[in-house]
């Protein structure tokens, strides 16, 4: 689709009034007649709505009738609309590429009510600008990539073995790799479950045969991933399993890896014994070896402190649970639970939280401030609510430890190239609308990877991550960001091999290739730009953000460079 | 009429871009003095954009990124600090480091766009127009703005900038990490050394010159002239042309 670069420029700009919304504060019709003054412009005119059906046909028409080469629409913002745009384009056999949008509503006629005149002067400039990066826009070709329509699941924990069993019943092929013998993670290590108290083994056991019965699923156990290289739909995988290593090729990834349980040493009084934590407290219950008659639980041990500042948000369930099954063995037994707040979300987990006190286990408030103080057999505690110290005597100590991130986490992000936050968990692309993606494309998290999450959220999360991972698998290729960044041919003597873009791309996307030359893996760049203003010799260019064009629009603005 | 600025803006697309959206669904209102230009990371930002907006005599540059750790582009943002830490060094040696500014605004921060424009706006108004935007330039002035964009653009300052968080950040193949102090140092001293020698090449661009010459009309040492000439002349961009009584004349065989 380059034929058209060699063409006079033809510039068609479309003045959208969008209602009121622009045509109620600017002159719409006084723009586009400002526009027909404006360099290379063949064709201006001004719609009611430019999105609309008629504003779109307008569009197709006037390229037609006008032979125009480039189209520039002046309305809302691009964030909502270029597509449409480039559609539109497209159909009339433009490349969406030689499309330009400017913003006249968002960021000037909604946000400059008062001042029309002055709006109007910059809705001017705004046009002017846009329309000198057209006539410098170039047509790219769309990059497509092959999908390789299998995954690679990285834990065998529940959220892992969910989304294996959900991605092989879709039927796709599908690796689970588990670092330890055997699957299932913590589950291993849980006795009961909350809410409805299943019994953590006999679920696992039930989900093991699911994952044994599953067709295309392949499961490692043992196994440590050595390299990832690659990109979406195109990965290549080293697994190390006893000493030999297996290569996979696989074309999405799934972060499924977990969290580990903090250790409370040295914090009150642990020895594993008299003073235990959580987990250890589960593996008492499984064997029946919890004789005490006096339990008393901290909760937030190692959490929501200066040096974990976060909400396991897993532990106060935790707790009420083996507070509740306590109660049911023992129902004499005095189970007490310090805690600094208590978070049971939802109506489900209020309502087992409010069974836990009607079960006569007592709720105790303390502070960071004043922390409980541990002695031989008893509890020195500053009652919140009562304003003052009390004693509570014990013999068994129970406390609730956050789940911390592995320690390994950091080699993984480092082989993916995903980012981890402050606490070392895995960032996810987006808090709200991205909440099972990476940035990469092409691979995903979910679980207790990004955060501590108890069964249920696990689950959840399993699917929703081979629901995001099949949206890749199910295609035979992908289009990928075609405005990238390149080291044109005529450049490349420039190249001093300096290596700086190396160091700063964040998506490992330039190389050195066997030639020695620098190589920017279009696949894998996104298109950031950071390279071009980088480069020491400005060898590499961003394509549809490059400097020439970069600089028409300031100097659109600036008036003419003078020399 | 009272001043009314014209300022340049570079939005990313991710987080200020969206920011300055939401301002408009908002309808909160702001001063209308700036043009956007949408980039798709702050980190896109070529230093020779600003000076290139500041030589064609717009009053201020605002650059606006992602909040550090939230960039799209995972560290983008970072290196835009870099860059205009760059511009900003520079652009003091000529008292116009407040013309630009960088600013953290994200997607949701609809209100804080505007206050930022608001409050960079009021700051540019306060600082009167560029003395580059009227009518009769001062060319003196706009030589030495050249120097510093030539100094910007001369490759030992950009290999330093993209060079500088993996030299200061991480630890080279020893486990040693190099001193920010120390780079700083050596950062600055680059600085001051790249923007004589940019002036030096202007000024042996229109006529050759001596050493003294160069000292009596940059008003610098001769001896440090004489260091800078060294230097210009390893790398091919100035040569000796002549000898007139007992002085090497030099003259700029740069290509331009």
């Amino acid at each position: 689709m380059t034929e058209k670069q060699d063409e006079d420029i033809r510039i068609g700009i479309f003045v959208c009034h969008c209602g009121t919304n622009i045509g109620g504060f600017v002159d719409c019709e006084q723009l586009a007649e400002y526009a027909t003054t404006l360099p290379n412009v063949a064709h201006s005119e001004h719609n009611l709505y430019t999105c609309s059906e008629t504003g779109l046909a307008a569009i197709r028409n006037a390229v037609k009738e006008h032979n125009l080469n480039r189209v520039v629409v002046a309305s809302c913002t691009p964030r909502t609309h270029e597509p449409l745009f480039r559609d539109c384009v497209q159909e009339v056999g433009l490349n969406p590429y030689l499309f330009n949008f400017v913003n006249i509503r968002d960021q000037c006629t909604w946000v400059h009510m008062k001042e029309t005149d002055a709006a109007f002067e910059k809705a001017k400039d705004l046009i002017k600008m846009g329309s000198a990066k057209a006539a410098k826009l170039e047509a790219l070709e769309r990059i497509v990539v092959d999908i390789n329509p299998i995954a690679l699941i990285i834990g065998g924990g529940i959220s892992g073995m969910n989304t294996a069993i959900s991605l092989s019943k879709q039927g796709f092929k599908t690796h689970l790799v588990e670092k330890e013998d055997k699957l299932g993670g913590r589950l291993k290590s849980l006795y009961k479950l909350f809410p409805n108290d299943q019994e953590a083994s006999a679920f696992l056991e039930d989900m093991t045969k699911k994952v044994e019965a599953s067709k295309n699923l392949t499961v490692y156990t043992s196994s440590k991933i050595k390299s990832i290289e690659g990109f979406i739909g195109n990965y290549n995988v080293e697994i190390e399993q006893n000493g030999d290593i297996i290569s996979l090729n696989v074309g999405a990834i799934i972060v499924a890896v977990g969290a580990s349980v903090f250790e409370p040493t040295n914090l009150f009084g642990y020895d594993g014994e008299k003073s235990i934590t959580q987990l250890e407290l589960e593996n008492k219950l499984k064997n029946n070896e919890v004789d005490a008659n006096n339990i008393v639980m901290i909760q937030c041990v190692g959490a929501r402190n200066e040096e974990r500042v976060y909400c396991s948000s897993i532990c106060c369930m935790t707790a009420l649970k083996n507070a509740l099954i306590i109660k049911e063995f023992n129902p004499d037994a005095h189970v007490t639970i310090l805690f600094r707040d208590i978070y049971t979300p939802g109506i489900q987990y209020e309502q087992y939280f409010k069974k836990a006190r009607k079960a006569g286990v007592l709720f105790i408030k303390y502070t960071l401030e004043k922390l409980p103080l541990v002695d031989k057999n008893e509890i020195k505690v500053f009652n919140e609510y009562l304003g003052e110290e009390i004693l509570i005597p014990y013999d068994l100590l129970v406390l609730s430890t956050p789940l911390i991130a592995n320690n390994d986490n950091s080699d993984l992000a480092q082989m993916l190239k995903v980012p981890l936050e402050e606490n070392n968990f895995f960032l996810e692309a987006h808090v709200k609308l991205r909440p099972i993606d990476f940035a990469t494309d092409g691979i995903y998290i979910c679980g207790s990877a990004k955060w501590p999450v108890d069964i249920t959220e696990s689950t959840t999360q399993g699917l929703a991550a081979a629901s995001r991972a099949s949206r890749i698998l199910s295609h035979e290729t992908i289009e990928v960001e075609s405005s990238t960044a390149y080291l044109p041919e005529w450049n490349k003597s420039l190249c001093k091999g300096c290596e700086v873009c190396i160091t700063i791309c964040p998506y490992n996307a330039i190389i050195k290739n066997e030639d020695d030359e620098i190589e920017i893996i279009q696949a894998l760049c996104k298109g950031c730009g950071t390279c071009g203003s980088t480069c020491t010799k400005h060898a590499i260019e961003i394509k549809h953000f490059n400097n020439e064009q970069i600089m028409a629009e300031i100097i659109a603005f600036g008036g003419k460079i003078i020399e | 009429m009272s001043f009314e600025p014209r300022i340049l803006g570079f939005l990313c697309n991710w987080c200020s871009y969206a920011g300055a959206d939401l301002a408009g669904v908002s309808r909160i209102q702001y001063p209308p003095n700036i043009r956007v230009i949408r980039v798709m990371c702050s980190g896109r930002v070529d230093p020779e954009f600003i000076f290139k907006a500041l030589k064609l005599g717009i009053d201020g540059v605002i650059i606006t990124g992602c909040h550090p750790g939230d960039c799209h582009y995972i560290e983008g943002n970072y290196e835009a600090v870099k860059k205009f830490e760059l511009v900003q060094k520079l652009l003091s040696k000529l008292n116009m480091e407040k013309r630009i500014r960088l600013e953290w605004v994200s997607a949701s921060e609809g209100n804080r766009f505007a206050e930022v424009i608001t409050d960079f706006t009021n700051q540019i108004k306060e600082l009167g127009p560029s003395p580059l935007s009227g009518k009769d330039l001062d060319m003196e002035l706009m030589e030495k703005l050249e120097a510093l964009e030539m100094a910007a653009e001369s490759y030992r300052l950009r290999a330093l900038v993209g060079r500088e968080r993996k030299i200061t950040e991480q630890e080279n193949v020893y486990g040693e990490k190099y001193p920010k102090e120390k780079f700083d140092n050596l950062f600055d001293a680059a600085i001051n050394n790249e923007y004589i020698r940019n002036r030096i090449l202007l000024s042996l661009e229109k006529n050759p010159k001596s050493v003294k010459d160069l000292a009596t009309q940059l008003n610098i040492d001769s001896k440090e002239i004489l260091n800078h000439i060294l230097v210009l002349k390893g790398r091919n961009q100035v040569a000796m042309e002549d000898i007139i009584e007992n002085q090497p004349i030099y003259l700029n065989v740069m290509e331009r």
